[in-house]
């Protein structure tokens, strides 16, 4: 990395990417696209494995990740959402977890490497997207056995690790463990980080973010946002934020909440508005820019992007609200100590 | 913007700040300090539990404090379990979670399941600095505060310097070394008891309202917490002055700084409303303000007893009545006075027996009822029977006295007008029938029932009050089973006789025609007989007494009935002779108004049943420890049930289990046969069994439970996969044996230690079983400190320890060991031992089993065998022995407690004993590795580190789960000379003699570990056997426990 980030941050707000899902869509694909010569013999169905892209369409990841940063982003996520072992197992694909964590890296790495070189005052930057998968660590799938847990927080800290060497081989300069819907996946994702960091002897930012699923105000297991923060407080992160599920206008008071409560830098990653009746985001980037706008003059976030539904059009607008804002001050309220 | 001092979560926040003035702690959900928590936790009604817990957030509980540290459970899977169902109730998990355990790998089990930030409770330097700075790294990585308890290498921080001292360097090290957050640390610097009347405890208070000012104001951002009850722990009893003492005390903590613990409001009385004459006193005790503090709190604390509870001064007592005495001496276990109380109410009494059924029993059956409510411990209980048994012992000449002065007490023997004496058969036979019947009456004679037998035993010879019985005796053309013809009543036991061909009347017709001739008929079952023979008799003689009153009113005043006490009968099974657990069941029953015959240790079958017989016993109790014993308990209801016995059969012993009673025994007797956990459960299931309505109740239930048992355990079996022993084989556990070098112990051979010194030995006591023994539960010496049982366990510490001094000042007990070290080499599965390095001869071979349940990928299939380089491998291994004993001498000191009625200090000294063993049996290794195998030359452990096993290499023992089969232990015991070198000999089950012995195999091997060989297949069996040259049948006899097939 050119620059420090933490440099960086105390300067402007930066911007994260958009949706990666929604870009790939715009691309039709078949089976034989994702199967690429590598994985031609699978015994399963690839389609939908958007993450598989990287090694079998290299072509169009680097080019959705150059289409962000060319609109402003001085992030890009990598395409790893569901790179773990527990989510791939769906396409029985886990023995390719790390390959494409590490090629979603490398190549994303490539297209910062090559922007930042057209502009080196302005360094562009990877963070190694760590979904939730597909299973929680405090709730039963089984409404009548409220004590059963089909995955624990070994699984999904051994899935993790897997998958965050990965990306740290690859070359991210974070990580980002995101769409938290329960927070002891999360928690088992930053002892896997950060027990990884210890053994490879590295220590690189890493950026939280929870998801609010309704107007509750919790999470999907059932946090509040304060208590959500408090829960992940002991790894010294680089932010704190809020993602999918909800649209800008309705994160907006749990965005309050962070900026108010969090020692960290905070950010944001709304979706496209809620979806309408087909389950399509169809706001638009002046839409989503307005209400984006508010929470930013504000003063509420340090880092601000979008999720589901969220193109290249929308973050260019977003990119030119961010750039007209102070970022907020990071105050730590957490320590009467020294 | 508001100071934040420490963040907590569950669903939501919990923010201290400095304003906050103070987190309590629900301390309900803690099975160490809730009994009914416990039983909940234990019988998994998990919905119940649940409730607690709800309980305590409703009540106001900031922080939800959850312990399932309890010896007889799964302590890591109930906490994950409770944990989960936590998870999935919103109006619980609302409040941060506190997981409480002094085991590490609870807590990190518990860390693993709450999504919130928690606390720890508790980590300190107790274990050495390595061991603190690895648990706090994992507590911050996953996530909690934590609370650091004030206790180093060297003990529990017990003053004010050594609170500040370990608490200050606790601090640095998680702060400098750990980076551990400054906010989360909360320190426990130990509440402990004032006004006890040691002096060195006046300060307890003042040191920790000092420690605590001195920690807020020099560690920044730290906390402190604590268990507030522990403060008034001399007042219990006495709530009105404990309230009052817990308020106080958090007044002033939390003046100190004190902002967080763990305190029950319902035992809190608010500051202002204490009255000011009991504050003043209180205040002058927490804060040491007077020398005579104590006295005075005490004094006055007894203006302040709760209603019903009383606490008299030392000698108080002493002027109550004489039963009142008698019941204060047994309930606290003072012997000092019961001769002169006993002798004071015999000449108050008419008779030396009502001495016995009045006072004494009565003030048993308070020790009975506070042991079954958990206000009294086990060792209490065992000094209450030393007290009971002393003033029986006192009474017991004039008992004998009375007896032979008037053999029949106040009761008249009977005459009758009618019938009397010894009517001749042919008088009340039918002439017709009666050569026949004659005939055939000879023959029921000769073929008696069980039952028959028993009653017979009990009504010839006039046993029965006198009352003349004859039996199979022909009355017309029926033949009555018993008649007492002067009373002209009949007594007929259903069974047998009923199916013979020759009775082809029903009995209602015969008793018809026998009343009609002026008889009396009753009737009783087989099982009736049998299992309540007592009731039986009672019976009989009320119906014989009935008769004698309406035919002679003059002589209506009677007694009946007065032997009443139920019989249980104990004895620790054939080839087995371990009784220390059969003894504490001995004396809880005896407590419980039960009367023991205890046949001891070794005891056959036959003596068993026979002894049963003769006593009349209403129950058997059978105890055992090895694994061959459990043949043996089968053996014995194998027999009862030959016998046409039905009296109800008691499991109990370390090995036994539910499920194997279930499984082996139940079906082979149709008499009641129940296991029974520890001794505090023998109370409750010996009542139901000898219960005249509960009977059929625990009958049907247990046989119903032990029948479902079975069928589950049929059922898992087939679920459960193994594979065939080659597979195991080639599944062993892979070792580089060309990697590694050898190495050669000092000396080849065996060395004897003969009356090792028994002051190095107590050194290497692992105390916490001794407390296990004695049903304590905990972890010492955490224990001591237990709010519960603290105070017993302590007193039995400190008797422990008065005891094992006697014993060495006067050279009581001698304890020897010998060591044996030889090359060795795996063949196959076996352990080939040679004589030299040259392996010019064979010593003896050792046979290992292999696991052979279906391991997951990369799991091998152990045998002991993989711990010793194969003899393809082309080196010499080796492979170490030994047996060691500290029980010689034994048997006097047993006698002599006996003798003097003195259960408590018998049990003690086997349990000591048994302690000093398995010592030197550390003792040992330790030599073993360090010198005379030195291997491990350089190791440096502590004694906890030497229980918690971090030693390379290991040393199990032949019939314990890596090698279960008991015979080899002939073997290992030839191999060393064992008889003769340590006096330790060998029952026909392989028990050794002394029981306080322990042998084993020695290996050094770093990949060594403890194993249990689980279930294995015929496939195996049959190898086996081969191999031992054993037929088939005896290794499957002596591997039966660990059989898939049944046999």
């Amino acid at each position: 990395m050119a620059t420090d980030i933490r440099q960086l941050l105390k300067e402007r707000v930066l911007v994260l990417d958009g949706a990666m899902g929604t870009m790939i869509q715009r691309h039709t694909l078949e089976e034989e696209d994702f199967r690429g010569e590598h994985y031609k013999d699978h015994n399963l169905p690839l389609k939908g494995n958007n993450d598989l892209l990287s090694i079998t369409r290299p072509d169009i990841i680097k080019d959705i990740h150059r289409q962000y940063f060319l609109a402003g982003a001085d992030i890009v996520e990598t395409n790893t959402f569901s790179a773990t072992t527990i989510a791939q197992a769906d396409y029985g694909m886990e023995d390719a977890v790390y390959d494409i964590n590490f090629y979603s890296a490398k190549i994303a790495r490539e297209v910062a490497d090559e922007i930042t070189a057209q502009t080196p005052d302005k360094p562009r930057f990877v963070t190694g997207s760590m979904g939730p998968t597909n299973r929680l660590a405090s709730m039963s799938p089984d409404v009548n056995d409220p004590g059963y847990r089909n995955i624990d927080f070994d699984q999904l800290k051994q899935a993790f690790k897997e998958q965050a060497k990965g990306l740290l081989d690859g070359g991210v300069d974070m990580f980002l463990v995101e769409t938290i819907t329960d927070t002891l996946n999360a928690k088992a994702a930053l002892f896997a980080v950060s027990e990884l960091m210890e053994e490879e002897g590295v220590d690189i930012p890493i950026m939280v973010s929870g998801t609010i699923t309704d107007a509750s105000g919790r999470t999907l297991s059932g946090q509040t946002t304060e208590a959500f923060l408090i829960s992940i407080s002991h790894i010294p992160i680089l932010s704190i934020g809020l993602n999918c599920a909800l649209g800008a206008a309705q994160l907006r008071p749990y965005l309050e909440v962070l900026s108010d409560k969090a020692p960290f830098h905070t950010s944001a990653h709304p979706n496209a508005g809620l979806p309408n009746e087909f389950g399509e985001y169809d706001q638009t980037p002046e839409e989503m820019a307005t209400q984006v706008r508010e929470f930013l003059k504000e003063g509420f976030l340090n880092i601000v992007g979008g999720c589901c539904g969220t193109t290249p059009e929308h973050i260019k607008l977003i990119a030119e609200e961010a750039a007209k804002v102070k970022p907020r001050l990071v105050n730590s309220p957490l320590s009467i100590a020294e | 913007m508001t100071k934040v001092s420490l963040q907590l979560s569950g669903l939501e926040p919990l923010i201290v700040t400095p304003e906050s003035n103070f987190v309590n702690v629900g301390e309900r959900t803690n099975v160490t300090g809730s009994k009914r928590f416990a039983r909940l936790i234990m019988e998994e009604k998990y919905e119940e539990a649940l409730e607690v817990a709800r309980n305590q957030v409703e009540g106001g509980a900031q922080i939800l404090d959850v312990n399932m540290d309890e010896g007889m459970l799964d302590g890591k899977a109930a906490m994950v379990k409770f944990l989960n169902l936590i998870a999935a109730e919103p109006d619980i998990a609302r409040i941060p979670i506190m997981i409480d355990s002094s085991k590490w790998e609870i807590i990190e089990a518990g860390l693993k399941c709450i999504q919130g930030k928690g606390v720890v409770n508790s980590i300190s330097l107790k274990e050495g600095e390595e061991l603190f700075i690895e648990h706090a790294k994992k507590v911050k990585r996953y996530g909690a505060a934590v609370i650091v308890m004030a206790f180093d290498e060297g003990g529990q921080a017990d003053s004010y310097e050594r609170r500040i001292e370990i608490c200050e360097r606790s601090y640095r090290v998680l702060v400098d070394k750990v980076g551990f957050p400054k906010n989360d640390i909360i320190f426990d610097p130990n509440i402990f008891p004032v006004a006890t009347g040691i002096d060195e405890h006046n300060d307890n208070a003042v040191d920790f309202f000092r420690a605590t000012k001195w920690i807020r104001e020099n560690l920044p951002g730290a906390h402190v917490s604590g268990g507030v009850s522990n403060v008034s722990f001399s007042f219990r009893g006495n709530n009105p002055v404990r309230e009052a003492m817990h308020s106080a005390f958090l007044y002033h903590a939390i003046q100190n700084g004190m902002d967080m613990g763990i305190v029950n409001p319902t035992m809190l009385e608010v500051y202002d409303d204490i009255p000011k004459e009991l504050l003043e006193r209180v205040e002058d005790v927490l804060l040491n303000r007077r020398s005579d503090a104590t006295e005075r709190l005490l004094d006055f604390a007894e203006s302040y007893k709760s209603e019903g509870k009383k606490k008299e001064k030392d000698d108080a007592w002493r002027k109550e009545s004489v039963e009142k005495r008698l019941e204060h001496a047994l309930v606290k276990g003072i012997v000092e006075f019961i001769d002169e109380d006993t002798e004071e109410a015999r000449s108050n009494y008419d008779r030396p027996l009502h001495v016995i059924e009045g006072p004494l029993m009565d003030g048993m059956n308070v020790v009975g009822d506070l042991f079954g409510s958990g206000k009294m411990f086990l060792p209490q209980v065992v000094k209450s029977a030393r007290v009971m048994k002393k003033a029986v012992a006192y009474l017991l000449p004039f008992l004998e006295e009375e007896k032979r002065t008037n053999r029949h007490g106040e009761r008249p023997i009977p005459t009758f007008p009618a019938g009397e004496g010894d009517t001749p058969q042919f008088q009340t036979a039918d002439a017709t029938a009666y050569t026949k019947l004659k005939e055939f009456a000879r023959e029921l004679r000769k073929n008696q029932t069980g039952a028959e037998r028993i009653l017979w035993a009990n009504l010839r010879d006039g046993q029965l009050d006198g009352f003349k019985f004859r039996r199979q005796h022909i009355i017309g053309k029926y033949i009555a089973d018993f008649v007492c013809l002067s009373h002209k009543l009949i007594v007929e036991v259903d069974g047998a006789v009923h199916q013979l061909p020759e009775v082809k009347d029903n009995d209602e017709f015969r008793t018809e025609w026998l009343e009609s001739q002026g008889f009396k008929v009753i009737r009783f079952t087989n099982r009736e007989v049998v299992s309540q023979l007592k009731r039986t008799k009672i019976v009989i003689a009320n119906e014989l007494w009935d008769i004698e009153e309406e035919t002679s009113p003059t002589l209506g005043e009677t007694e009946r009935g007065q032997d009443s006490a139920p019989k249980i009968l104990l004895a620790t099974v054939k080839g087995d002779v371990h009784d220390i657990g059969k003894n504490i069941v001995g004396v809880v029953l005896a407590c419980n108004n039960f009367e023991i015959i205890d046949l001891g240790v070794m005891v056959p079958a036959e003596k068993i049943l026979d002894a049963a017989l003769e006593h009349e016993v209403d129950a058997i109790g059978l105890s055992g420890l090895i694994t061959p014993s459990l043949d043996e308990m089968v053996h014995v209801a194998k027999e009862m049930e030959r016998r046409e016995l039905s009296i109800p059969l008691m499991i109990g012993g370390a090995t036994t289990s539910r499920i194997h009673t279930a499984v082996k025994i139940d079906p082979v007797y149709s008499g009641s046969v129940v296991h029974v956990l520890d001794a505090s459960k023998s109370v409750p299931v010996a009542g139901e069994l000898i219960g005249k309505e509960s009977y059929p109740k625990i009958y049907d239930r247990v046989k119903a439970e032990y029948s479902q048992l079975r069928d589950d355990h049929a059922n898992r079996k087939q679920v459960k996969n193994y594979i065939s022993y080659d597979a195991a084989k080639a599944n062993k556990l892979q070792i580089d044996w060309q990697a590694k070098t050898m190495h050669e112990p000092a000396f080849i051979g065996n060395k004897v230690f003969k009356d090792y010194s028994l002051e190095e030995i107590v050194q290497y006591i692992d105390w916490t079983p001794f407390f296990s023994t004695w049903m304590l539960k905990g972890k010492f010496p955490k224990i001591l400190e237990h709010e519960l049982i603290g105070e017993e366990a302590t007193k039995l510490y400190n008797d422990a320890l008065a005891m094992i001094k006697e014993v060495i000042d006067n050279d009581l007990l001698h304890a020897s060991a010998v060591v044996g070290l030889y090359p060795a080499n795996a063949v196959g599965d076996d352990i080939k031992v040679y004589t030299d390095k040259e392996k010019s001869g064979t010593k003896t071979t050792f046979h290992m089993l292999r696991q052979q349940g279906k391991k997951g990928s990369g799991l091998p299939n152990l045998s002991l065998a993989d711990y010793v380089a194969p003899v393809e491998s082309g080196k010499v291994d080796y492979i170490g022995a030994f047996a060691v004993t500290a029980g010689i001498g034994i048997e006097p000191l047993i006698e002599k407690y006996e003798k003097d009625h003195d259960d408590y200090n018998a049990i003690m000294i086997k349990a000591i004993a048994d302690r000093m063993a398995e010592a030197l049996a550390e003792l040992m290794h330790e030599k073993v590795r360090k010198e005379l195998w030195g291997y491990a030359a350089t190791e440096i452990l502590d004694n906890e580190n030497l229980i918690r096993e971090k030693y390379q290499g290991i040393r199990p023992a032949p019939g314990y789960p890596a090698c279960p089969e008991h015979t080899e232990k002939r073997l290992l015991f030839d191999l060393l000379e064992v008889e003769k070198n340590t006096g330790i000999s060998l029952t026909e089950s392989y028990a050794m003699y002394p029981a306080a012995s322990v042998s084993g195999f020695y290996f050094m091997h770093e990949e060594a570990k403890y194993f249990g060989l689980g279930k294995i297949e015929k496939d195996q069996v049959q190898d086996y056997a081969q191999r031992k040259g054993m037929s088939l049948q005896e290794a499957e006899k002596w591997l039966s426990p660990n059989l898939t097939y049944d046999v």
